[in-house]
Formats: structure tokens, sequence, C-alpha cells
């Protein structure tokens, strides 16, 4: 068998590790902060190795009475959110070195969102889901307002202060509805008592539900704060919000909402709910998109036109719908992660980031500018980048359920895309940067770029590794 | 299914074809960029080793058992059922000649270029080894994965070295790139569909004869509507009206080779597809919508012929010549018979021989005279005789002018049609009598007439720039007079793949159904 402490041990060294940070950047001197970077990158790639290896050989159970689960599905996540939050650090050590204060607490701060995150997606109860989603949210709410001289971050961080908790309080509504109705706040409990009856109580605690992680999310019409707050918040916190704390999400959708809250006979009704939103999603994520002139807020639609493509896998349900979540989850961290390093680059070297400020970069920077147009389009789901594989594993699903029309859709929608992604690489590849510096790429920053191009294209032409990673943390749900 | 990787004799030929291309663009990525000759040579070389081996696999292929040969088969995505499974036979290896052929000429028809060389000779191979793909897949993923690698390349292409006239090269690059995208989302639904109905009973494939195979499992409701997805997405990469408007405007925004692979090859995905994925897996879909289409295809010929007439640009008259071309290819698609398939597929391989050798010309003319405006030019023949040659094959060419294949291929064509649609038939000639006269109209304007002091200082092509002229026009003229060799081929190609069986069972179904 096997004891608490094997299956929890990368939440607890995190949690010690995030400590520890905030103690040596209070004892070292103010200047010589720049170890820190290596200090996090290296234990986050320890504790990587040790959740690869747990996914492969490592216990499946329920423990602490169903409190908290272990099963591949959560360490799925758990390597995404490790992984995320290395390539993060990774690709924001200059950044941070020219943060005005406050560079130890950065890395801390990280990792207690990346906790909070693995805590989201092990929960098997919504008390610890809930007490997950705070711990990264309330990170996250720090971060964002990280440049405190700098009034749009400042700006950005009161508005997802305030959004955020409402959007918090909304959800805490919706568990407490449940709590009243089945007696109990653990999933496979409250999944067996609420099965069959569809009560007004019920419906409203599930749309609650909805509504409080459809903002996480960014699910159209709970979308509102995210452009403003990515362009706001600094660049690093920008992509670990944009990549992470959706995934964090979606893990809990799927877990929550998808295999507890359906249920009851609100699936059919639900389906349609879930089906105008991923639709309106799409457009709209899309559309404003192609008006944009800041990359950040560019990316920020298109990652709202891509939560819609991942509600399509939550539509489809059931193991295919679900391992094309997880999977289009993974490689959209890659993707998205290759797009924001250039930019926090953009962002370090000229302290900008509208995409007009990126003429010229095919001379100046020709690597970034490979990357950035790989990640663009393996956003948009051109083969062979991952981004195609992910996108047919998600709307072969959903057609596999007869739902051609959102599909469709999907589809439609993406060669759309395809419309502003080109628009940057246009810019990148065509327009002259006269007068604008050369921007080279160096170091660890370098090692994000090409790593993750190399990532995006190895997925897309050879994708069974990650597939077959994929279906079996689908598998193990049920 | 098997689980072990199939290898037939010769089965690493066409890997290498494939690869010999992204080799050199490789090696041409870790060259310093102000070697420009280096790399042109690399590029070449890459493409001429395509050119030897898919020559080699035209040359030795078995026509009497016929069917897929040099195949290689590796499952490549388990889950999905997806096999990187590759193979030619007599429909797909007259296309991978002539993307060779093409791919080759178009390295010596842009030697001239001389801005950001490497990046254009690097996007360029990644372009035919994409085109190149796609013709000898045999999987309907890896199909797609290859059609949708071209694409991005065109796109840099077009708003880097393209050519802003009437409209700006990036409005031309993001219609072009648009419309193609849009068509592939049509197609992509179709595609999963497909997909789903033959692996409703487990066992999912992509391999398109097993597709085939799995006929009974798509009830007829279900092809037409497949079957108009893939018409819309294969239409609009054909350029059939009403999806043709990208094509013309396309074409004059982008660079010479670009312009050569995309009228000589990229457009004959569709054709292609469209017998081997449209006819051939769903055949009642085909017979449902064959009447409908032979009627936009017609006008397509008619419509694209009139507008041709009217043009001032060169590389618009053959933009809208290449709709005008395309029209019978879909015209025989839509005749559903196997003399009329032979003629379609020979009439894509002699439009692109012909339309690569008609841009590349265009090219050079631009590149001297940087006009392309007709108005302009007139009795280019004095000083360029040897362009001017090139020219008129290509212009005779396209007219049908009997010696050249164009003429054989057209013929097979009418001959295929006349009996099932005879009306198409007739229109469809008559729109021959329209493209004689905008082509002889052009070569008279831009080659003839008196001699013009103004272009007196224009060298000839020589060099590496004859080289497009002497190998388009020797496969024109050679397959024209011994146009066994390609239509045998073809019709071996029609025999074996079972093709001709499918288009007698439908077309017997006609007869009782719909005519």
């Amino acid at each position: 068998m096997f004891n608490i402490t094997t299956v929890l041990t990368p939440e607890i060294a995190l949690a010690v590790l995030s400590l520890s940070l905030l103690a040596i950047g209070l004892l070292i001197p103010a200047g010589a902060r720049k170890g820190m970077m290596p200090l996090t990158v290296f234990s986050l790639m320890g504790v990587l190795g040790y959740t690869l290896y747990d996914f492969f050989y490592g216990p499946e159970a329920a423990f602490l009475g169903g409190l908290y689960m272990h099963d591949q599905f959560a360490v799925y996540f758990k390597i995404l959110f490790l992984a995320a939050a290395l390539l993060v650090v990774l690709s924001s050590g200059g950044y941070v070195q020219k943060l005005p204060k406050h560079r130890g607490e950065f890395y801390s701060l990280l990792l207690m969102a990346t906790l909070g995150m693995m805590l989201m997606a092990g929960a098997g109860e919504l008390i610890t889901m809930y007490v997950g989603l705070e711990l990264m949210t309330i990170s996250f709410y720090i971060l964002v307002a990280y440049l405190a001289e700098d009034a749009r971050s400042s700006e950005a961080g009161v508005k997802y202060l305030i959004l955020g908790a409402t959007s918090s309080a909304i959800l805490l509504y919706g568990i407490s509805l449940i709590y009243g109705l089945t007696g109990s706040t653990e999933l496979l409990e409250i999944a067996s008592k609420l099965s069959g009856n569809l009560t007004p109580a019920s419906l409203l605690a599930t749309v609650f539900i909805l509504a409080g992680l459809g903002f996480k999310i960014s699910l159209v019409p709970f979308h509102l704060w995210s452009p403003d707050i990515y362009e706001g918040a600094p660049t690093p916190v920008t992509a670990f919000l944009a990549i992470a704390s959706k995934a964090a999400a979606f893990a809990v959708l799927i877990r929550v909402y998808l295999l507890t809250m359906n249920s009851q006979t609100f699936s059919a009704t639900g389906q349609t709910l879930l089906f105008v939103l991923a639709a309106i999603t799409m457009i709209v994520g899309n559309l404003i998109a192609i008006p944009q002139t800041n990359i950040k807020r560019l990316l920020a639609f298109s990652s709202i036109a891509q939560a819609g493509y991942l509600m399509v896998g939550i539509i489809a349900g059931g193991i295919s719908g679900i391992k094309g979540v997880i999977f289009y989850a993974m490689i959209y961290v890659f993707a998205n992660m290759g797009a924001f390093a250039v930019a926090t680059l953009v962002a370090e070297k000229q302290g900008s980031s509208e995409i007009k400020d990126l003429a010229g970069f095919w001379h100046r920077s020709p690597l970034a500018t490979v990357v950035m147009t790989a990640s663009l389009l393996s956003l948009a789901g051109i083969p062979p980048l991952a981004g195609f594989v992910g996108k047919f594993y998600l709307f072969s699903a959903a057609m596999d359920q007869g739902n051609v029309a959102i599909a469709y859709i999907g589809f439609v929608m993406s060669m759309i895309s395809v419309y502003y992604y080109l628009s940057v690489v246009k810019v990148m590849f065509l327009a002259e940067g006269d007068g604008l510096p050369e921007v080279p790429v160096h170091g660890a920053m370098k090692f994000t770029m090409v790593f993750t191009m190399l990532i995006t294209i190895a997925i897309g032409l050879y994708p069974t590794p990650l597939a077959k990673m994929a279906i079996a943390a689908a598998q193990s749900l049920f | 299914m098997t689980a072990l990787p199939t290898v037939s004799s010769m089965s690493m030929l066409l890997p290498f074809t494939l690869l010999a291309p992204l080799a050199a663009m490789l090696l041409i990525v870790f060259l310093p960029k102000e070697e420009t000759k280096t790399i042109k040579i690399v590029a070449a070389m890459g493409m001429l080793v395509s050119l030897v081996l898919s020559l080699y696999a035209f040359l030795n292929y078995q026509w009497e058992p016929g069917g897929m040969q040099y195949t290689l088969t590796i499952p490549w995505i388990p889950d999905l059922g997806v096999n990187l499974a590759l193979g030619v036979d007599g429909l797909s290896l007259p296309m991978l000649l002539l993307t060779n052929l093409i791919g080759f000429a178009s390295i010596y028809a842009s030697w001239n270029i001389d801005k950001r060389v490497k990046e254009f000779f690097v996007l360029l191979l990644i372009l035919i080894a994409g085109v190149m793909g796609t013709f000898i897949a045999r999987d309907l993923f890896i199909f797609f994965l290859f059609y949708e690698i071209v694409v991005i390349p065109i796109y840099i292409m077009v708003i880097i070295w393209g050519s802003t006239k009437r409209v700006t090269k990036e409005y031309a690059a993001m219609k072009l790139t648009i419309y193609l995208l849009i068509g592939s989302a049509f197609l992509l639904v179709g595609m999963v569909a497909l997909y789903l109905a033959a692996g409703a009973n487990g066992n999912p494939t992509f391999m398109f004869d097993q597709l085939s195979a799995r006929q009974d499992l798509y009830s007829p409701a279900f092809q037409k509507v497949a079957f108009a997805l893939m018409i819309v997405g294969f239409g609009s990469l054909i350029s059939m009206f009403p999806f043709h408007s990208w094509s013309p405007d396309g074409y004059a925004g982008a660079p010479t080779a670009v312009s050569m692979i995309h009228a000589g090859v990229l457009k004959k995905i569709g054709g292609y597809g469209l017998i081997r994925l449209g006819i051939y897996v769903l055949p009642v879909g085909a017979s449902f919508w064959a009447p409908y289409i032979a009627t936009l295809a017609v006008i397509s010929v008619l419509y694209a012929a009139f507008i041709a007439l009217a043009q001032k640009d060169l590389k618009y008259v053959v933009g809208y010549s290449s709709v005008s071309h395309m029209g019978y290819v879909i015209i025989a698609v839509a005749a559903l018979n196997p003399t009329a398939a032979t003629g379609a597929v020979g009439m894509m391989f002699a439009h692109g021989v012909m339309a690569a050798l008609f841009f590349s010309m265009i090219g050079f003319i631009y590149e001297k005279t940087h006009t392309r405006n007709i108005a302009d030019l007139g009795g280019l023949a004095h000083q360029m005789p040897r362009l001017a040659i090139g020219f008129m094959i290509a212009g005779m060419a396209s007219l049908g002018l009997p010696g050249t294949v164009n003429f054989i291929t057209e013929f097979t064509i009418f001959m295929g049609v006349i009996n099932v649609l005879p009306v198409h038939a007739i229109l469809g000639i008559a729109g021959i009598i329209f493209t004689a006269v905008y082509i002889l109209r052009t070569i008279a304007n831009v080659l003839f007439g008196p001699r013009r002091a103004e272009w007196d200082h224009l060298t000839d092509i020589r060099g590496p720039e004859l080289v497009p002229l002497v190998i388009f026009g020797f496969v024109i003229f050679f397959a024209g007079i011994f146009p066994n060799v390609l239509l045998g081929m073809i019709d071996s190609g029609v025999t074996s793949s079972g093709l001709a069986k499918v288009l007698e069972t439908v077309s017997q179904a006609k007869i009782g159904g719909l005519f």
C-alpha cells in the first residue's frame, strides 16, 4: 500500500519550496537575488520529474475519505501546471530582474498559485476545490498588480480582485446550495444524491457553479475581465494566468460539472446551455481578436476563443471528449507559452506590447519570429503543428456524439482565427522596423522558445505518446 | 488493419522523393545568407533528386497489375487509426511527376531573385514537399496534413516577394489564404464525418481504400451531405465558379515560382481530391451532385473565358484562363465515366505544364520590362526570340493545338462527356473559341507588331533561365506526340484502382434515376 506522504509529495514539496523561497528572499541582500531563478527552475524540474514518474507508476487512490483524489487525471494536470510554471519561470528571468522591487517574492507567489492549481485538480470534494481555487486566485491578485508603480497593472489588479471575488461568491453560493440539497460536499455522494432529480434549487446551483468556473476560463459572457487584466498584468503573469489557471478551471469543470452535476436529468438542457455558450465564446473571441493592436490583448481574445474550443470537448463528454480537452490543454500550454515568451522578450527589451512594435522582427530576432509564427499557427490549428491534432480530437469527439453544428462552427472559426494570427506574422516579416533595437535571444529564454517550438512540432507530427497519456488520464476518471 | 508495417519492393522510393527537398531545405537553413549562389544550387540539387526519383517511379511503374505501388505503411496515430501510408497509382503518379517537374523548373524561374534569397528557397522547398505529400498519401489524414502545410508558406511568400498591381499583395495573400482555409474547414467537417461513419463498427480508419470499401456504411443522405462539403472544399481549391475569385488576384500578387506551383499543381489537388475522395468513396453523393457540378463547371469555363478577354494584365489573363481550363476538368469529373476521368487527370497534367510555362515566361517578361500590362508591351519577339518561343508554346498548348498534350486530353474529355452531358460538352467546346481569341490576341499584342525601341536593351533568356522552357516544351510535345505514355498510365490507374467499376455502377444507376 502507500502512505499519504508519498502521494502528496509534489504538493508538499511545492509548499515547502514556496515558503523557503520567501525566506531566502528575505535573507539575502536585495541586489543579489539573481540566484532565485535557477533555484526555482531546478526545484521545479525535480518536482516535475517526480510527477512524471508518479503518472506512470504511482498508485491510484482516493484518500482522506474521498477528500483528495490521486488518479492519473489529477497527476496529468499536475504535470501540466508544473510544466507551465517551469516555462514561465524560465522565460521570465530577465523580466523579473527589471522589476523595481519585490523580486524575491515573485517566484514564491508563482509557486503558491501552482500549488493551488494542483489542489484543484486533485480535489474530490467541493471545499478542497474551493480552497485550491482561492489559493490560486489570491496569489494571482498579487501577481497581476505586481508593477505597483504602473497604473495599468494596479488597475488590472483591482479589477481582477473585485470581479474575482464576485465570481468566487457566486461559486460559493452554488456550493452552499448543493450542500443544502445533499448534505455533502463530496463529489461522489453529490452525484448519487442528485441523480435523476432536477429541482429549481439544484438547477440554480448547477448554473452558479458553471458561472463561477466560467469566469476562470473566460467563457463568454463571463469574459469581460480578461483583456484588460491580460494587458495590464506583467507579461509572465499574463502567460501563467492564460495558460495554467484556465487549465486548472477545466480540470475542475470536468470533475465537478461534467461528472457530478451532469448526473441530474439536467443534462439535456445543460447540453444546450453549454452548446450556446461554447458557440458564442468561439465566435466572440475570434471576431473581437481581429481588430486588436496589442499583442497581449490579442492573445487574451484568442485564449477566450481557445476556451470555446475546449468547451466543445466538454459538450462531447465521455472518454473521448475528456481526452480531447486534456490533450488540447497540454498542447495549449506549449503553443501559448511560445507566444508569451516572445511577448515577454519584447516587453523586456522594448518596454511595449503593441503589435506594431514587432515590425521587422524577422531582421531583429529571427529565432523569436519563427517561434512566434509556429506558436500562433499551432493556436490556429494549422498542421503539422500540434494544434491541428488537438482540434481534431475535440471536434471529432463532438461530431461522434452527433453535435455536427458545434464542430462546424469550431472549424470555421479556427480558420477565421488564421486571419488575425497571420496579421501578427505579417508585421513581423514584412514591416521595416527602422529605429527599433536588435533583440537577441539568450540563455533560458532561448531554451524556452526552442523547447516549446520543438514540442509543438513534435506533438503535431507524432501525437501518439501524449494521446496515450491523455487516454489513460481520461479513463482513470471512470 | 495490420499492426506491422507492410513493406513492398522499393518502399523507400517515395519517402526519399519527399524528403529530398526537405533535406535541401535543412541544408539551406544552415548556409550563410550571403551565399546566394550556393543556396540556389542546393535547392536545385534537392529538386533534381526528387525529379529523377519520380521519373524513375513513373517509368518503372507496372501498368499491368496496376494499383498502388511503392507502398509504405507505418501506423502513426493508432488511437485515431491514422497510418503514414504512402503509395502511388496511375492517378497520382502523373501528378507526382508534374509536381517535381514544376518544382524543379520553379527553382530556375526564381534564379534571379536577390531579395532574402535564403528564406525564399526554404519556403519554396517546404511548399513543394507539401504538394508532393498530398499526391503520395494513401491516408486521408496525411493527405489533409500535407495540404494544409502549403497554405502558410504561400502566404509569407506572397507578402514578401509578391507584387502589388491592381490589388495589393497583402490583400491578395490574405484572400488566397482565407479562401483556401475556409474551403478546408468545409473539407475537415466532411472528412471527420466520413471518418466517424466509416469507423461506426469500430476499427477507425483514414485509408482511402478502406474508406471506399466501407461504402455500405454510408447512407445515401449522408453521402449527399458529405459530398456537398467536399465540393465546397475541393471546389474552392480548383477555383470552381463561384469559389474562384481568389485565383486571379492570388496569381497576380504572387511571385513567379508561387504562381507556377499554385496554378500548376496546387490547384490540381482539388481535382485529384474530387476523384480520389469524392467519386471513389462517395459515388452516390457524386452522382447526385454531378449535374449541378457540371453546370457550375460550364459557367466556370465560359464566364472565366469572357473575363479573360477583357484583362489588361498578363497574369490576370492566365489566371482567368486557368479558372476556365479547370472547368473542363470539373465537367469531366462530373461526367462520371472512365474515359472522362482519364481525360480529367490528363488535363490536370497538361494544364499544369502549360500554366507553369506560361507563368514562368510572364515572370521573365515582368522581371525584364517591369510591367505586365499588355498595352505597354509589344514586339518582344524582336528582342527576345527564345522567350517568345516559350510564350508561343504555352499559348498554343493553352488553346489546345493538335500536337500538344493539351489537345489530346481535351479531346479525351469531350469524348467521355459528349454522350453523358451533350449540352455541357457543346458549350464547353464553344469555350475553346474564346480561349483561342484571348490567347491569340495576347500573343499578338505582347510578342509581335513593330519593334519598340524602348525594349532594345533587354537581353533574351539564357543559361538557367532556359530550364523551364526546355523542360516544359519537351513535355508538352513529347506527351502530345506519344500520348500513351501519359494516358496509358492514367487509364491503368482508373481501371486498377476500382474507379472504373465504381463509375460503371454509378452511371447505370443514373440512367434509371436522374436522366
